[in-house]
């Protein structure tokens, strides 16, 4: 079954067109890494599957495990199973990391109708999955992402997908100021989640990013516009040839 | 709105006088100085309280109500309050919850209140009361024993006038404020608490248990004194917002810390705060709270989560005179709808090496304008003084307000002052990550104040701490979106 399919997707912030129709088919058990120059529409498109406000789809539809995505309110997307890690997580003061996910993932199994977990539990589920990503166990007590250096906000993104456990991971930029090290561990940290039920979409600016986390299919998204898909060997053309040919092919298309 | 208010209150009221002619435990509204003489009279109060009510009085008449204050409402009519009414016989309560205001009790019902608590708050006419006098009871023999007193003013100046006579008025003088003043004359009643020397209170003291003196009206009174090396924690309010016909609410509290002793002092508020929409009909809460650290390294702490009243004018102060004394002040003020709070507090160093502390954490939703007043004064003999402030204001909407006013006055070279603001609007980007990771808009709004407040919180004794939380979710409802 498919979990995501974009139609022709059309999207503008404060009434510029960005996202100019794409569309896209993610299967289970499916990587799709989205790569671009910088504003290309890569960001748009991961905040739109999120569901945030200011950004208004005009046309096109997303279809989510068969169901009608757009209509849904963000909180109700994460909890039918959409995960994005931000590219710039936000900072929660006072509210402690723990207590944020329990709440989270209170929420989510309250939407499934499961029960909610106890203290004991979430803290036994929390140990587990914190090894996943090699995060310090401070980190837990400190308030959301306040104080957090670059790399341990990236690092406690791929934390909560891990307990929230979603069906579709987006991933914004997630390497984007990470060095080398905690790249390799924010990569092992979604690869441990990869399996037959899930799926995962990777927007990343570099191809660096791929060495580590091997997508079955590579989107090279050009003025809101899909304007090549390949398999991994395409990430490493762009590497080679960077993305000036692909940004003529498509001025080129658009004049045509 | 305040006088159109308090005149149909006051009509209302004075019906009521009538009406039911059993009643005569009240007098008409209006102010002189037999009134003062009657209120005195009828708490069959010695002689020499009745001559400091009256130096008040005769002050008060030659005072004006402040106006200084960051806040509005309409000139409120002195002579058309009742300015003693005896509590209500259970003829006049309600005979059950089936009775009450609805509103009143879906708000019990959402800070889960239990059955028995609620129609205690509500003031129904049961047995329930008695159960809780019974309690009561238990813990007053049990704080006997060590020799704390712990009792309504007015039991206090029959059986303890001595310790009254001492303190009354040491902190607050009869002449201090407009309000305090008209509080000395006409006080209604309050609690009366004495810690021995070297004595630990081994509970939290409450008002709670003070079941008998509920009802004590719109002018209470309350003293409380620890002796040397005493130690006592004191719970004002309850979270559940009380049953109240009184629209002007002028309180006096004093609190004296001899040396090394520690009295901490927390309230939660949550009076009537007027219809949401219009504004109309809130409580002016307009107290007076001040502590003296009398003794070398006393220490008085002031905790305070206000999210009720319409009009809120109140600084809980500390004089710290002796030296090495410590002073705190920890708040939260919310105001929401037309709600208007100017809050915050005074700490004065006498002594040397004084230390204050002040955090107050402002937030302001639909109309409501929050304003942050502090003094710290530092005298001339206050060598080595040190204090830290700390006030954030978080603004919810774009229709309300935050204004911080610090004052600091120094007169002493070696003093050390720190101070921060901080004004932050809660973020569309916070809510919308809390949504991506399921959680609810209202859940995130809740969850997002209550760690801005966390510093505060965490003053507060346990339970209180759970319930203060609950409140600000139950009060932030519908604030957003």
């Amino acid at each position: 079954m498919s979990i995501l399919e974009i139609k022709n997707l059309r999207a503008s912030v404060e009434e510029k067109e960005i996202l100019k129709g794409i569309s896209l088919t993610v299967k289970a058990g499916e990587v799709h890494a989205i790569m671009g120059p910088n504003g290309s529409g890569k960001s748009t498109l991961a905040q739109v599957l999120a569901g945030r406000e200011e950004y208004k789809v005009t046309g096109g539809k997303v279809l989510y495990r068969g169901k009608d995505l757009l209509e849904l309110g963000p909180e109700e997307r994460a909890r039918e199973g959409v995960f994005m890690a931000f590219q710039y997580p936000v900072e929660i003061p006072g509210v402690s990391n723990t207590y944020f996910l329990k709440a989270a993932l209170n929420a989510i199994r309250k939407h499934r109708g499961e029960k909610e977990v106890d203290a004991v539990e979430f803290l036994k589920l929390v140990r587990e999955k914190m090894k996943l990503v090699k995060m310090d166990e401070t980190l837990l007590r400190r308030p959301v992402n306040e104080g957090f250096s670059g790399g341990e906000k990236k690092r406690n993104e791929i934390f909560h997908m891990a307990v929230l456990e979603p069906i579709l991971g987006v991933l914004d930029e997630t390497d984007s100021g990470l060095d080398i090290d905690a790249l390799k561990i924010v990569a092992e940290g979604v690869n441990s989640l990869r399996d037959q039920n899930r799926a995962f979409v990777v927007i990343t600016h570099y191809q660096r990013l791929l060495d580590y986390i091997i997508p079955d299919f590579v989107h090279v998204l050009v003025e809101g516009r899909i304007v090549r898909s390949g398999g991994k060997e395409l990430a490493l053309e762009l590497e080679e040839k960077g993305y000036s040919w692909l940004e003529e092919e498509a001025s080129a298309l658009a004049t045509a | 709105m305040s006088t159109a208010m308090l005149e149909e209150y006051a009509e209302r009221e004075y019906e009521f006088g009538f009406v039911t002619d059993i009643d005569q435990e009240m007098i008409p509204p209006g102010l002189d100085e037999s009134v003062v003489r009657l209120i005195s009279a009828k708490k069959e109060e010695p002689e020499w309280l009745l001559e400091w009510r009256l130096k008040a009085f005769s002050h008060w008449l030659k005072m004006e109500e402040p106006q200084w204050a960051n806040v509005k409402y309409d000139p409120i009519d002195y002579q058309k309050i009742i300015y003693y009414a005896a509590p209500k016989s259970d003829k006049d309560r309600p005979k059950s919850l089936e009775e009450v205001d609805p509103e009143l009790l879906r708000t019990y019902e959402k800070l889960g209140i239990p059955l028995k608590e609620q129609e205690m708050l509500a003031g129904v006419a049961v047995d329930a009361v008695f159960d809780s006098v019974s309690v009561a009871t238990t813990f007053k023999g049990k704080l006997a024993e060590l020799g704390i007193v712990f009792c309504s003013f007015s039991e206090a100046v029959k059986n303890h006038p001595e310790l009254v006579k001492k303190y009354l008025g040491s902190v607050v003088p009869y002449s201090d404020n407009f309000f305090a003043t008209l509080n000395s004359a006409v006080f209604s009643d309050g609690s009366f608490v004495y810690i021995p020397k070297g004595v630990r209170c081994p509970m939290e003291l409450s008002t709670y248990f003070r079941i008998n003196a509920m009802n004590t009206g719109q002018f209470e009174r309350t003293l409380i004194v620890a002796d040397e090396g005493a130690t006592v924690s004191y719970l004002e309010g309850c979270t559940a917002p009380m049953r109240d016909e009184n629209q002007l609410h002028a309180a006096v509290v004093e609190l004296v810390a001899m040396d090394d002793a520690s009295i901490k002092y927390s309230t939660v508020q949550n009076w009537y705060p007027g219809d949401l929409e219009t504004g109309k009909g809130g409580i002016f809460n307009f107290v007076t709270k001040r502590g003296k650290c009398e003794g070398k390294r006393s220490k008085i702490s002031w905790t305070q989560v206000e999210t009720g009243s319409a009009v809120t004018w109140k600084y809980p102060s500390c004089i710290l005179k002796g030296d090495d004394s410590v002073g705190e002040f920890y708040s939260v003020a919310l105001t929401k709808g037309w709600q208007q709070a100017d809050t915050g507090t005074k700490m004065v160093h006498i002594g040397k090496n004084t230390t204050s502390t002040i955090i107050s954490k402002g937030i302001s939703a639909g109309q409501g304008q929050n304003t942050y007043r502090g003094q710290v004064k530092i005298l001339k003999g206050a060598h080595g003084a040190r204090n830290f402030s700390q006030c954030d204001s978080m603004l919810i909407g774009d229709r309300c307000g935050a204004h911080t006013f610090p004052y600091i006055d120094v007169n002493n070279p070696s003093a050390r002052m720190e101070h921060e603001a901080t004004t932050s609007k809660i973020g569309e980007d916070q809510i919308f990550y809390c949504n991506q990771r399921g959680i609810a808009t209202e859940d995130a709004v809740s969850m997002i104040v209550n760690g801005f407040c966390r510093e505060v919180f965490r003053e507060l004794p346990m339970e209180f701490a759970v319930e203060a939380q609950k409140l600000l979710e139950v009060n932030l409802e519908g604030s957003v979106g």
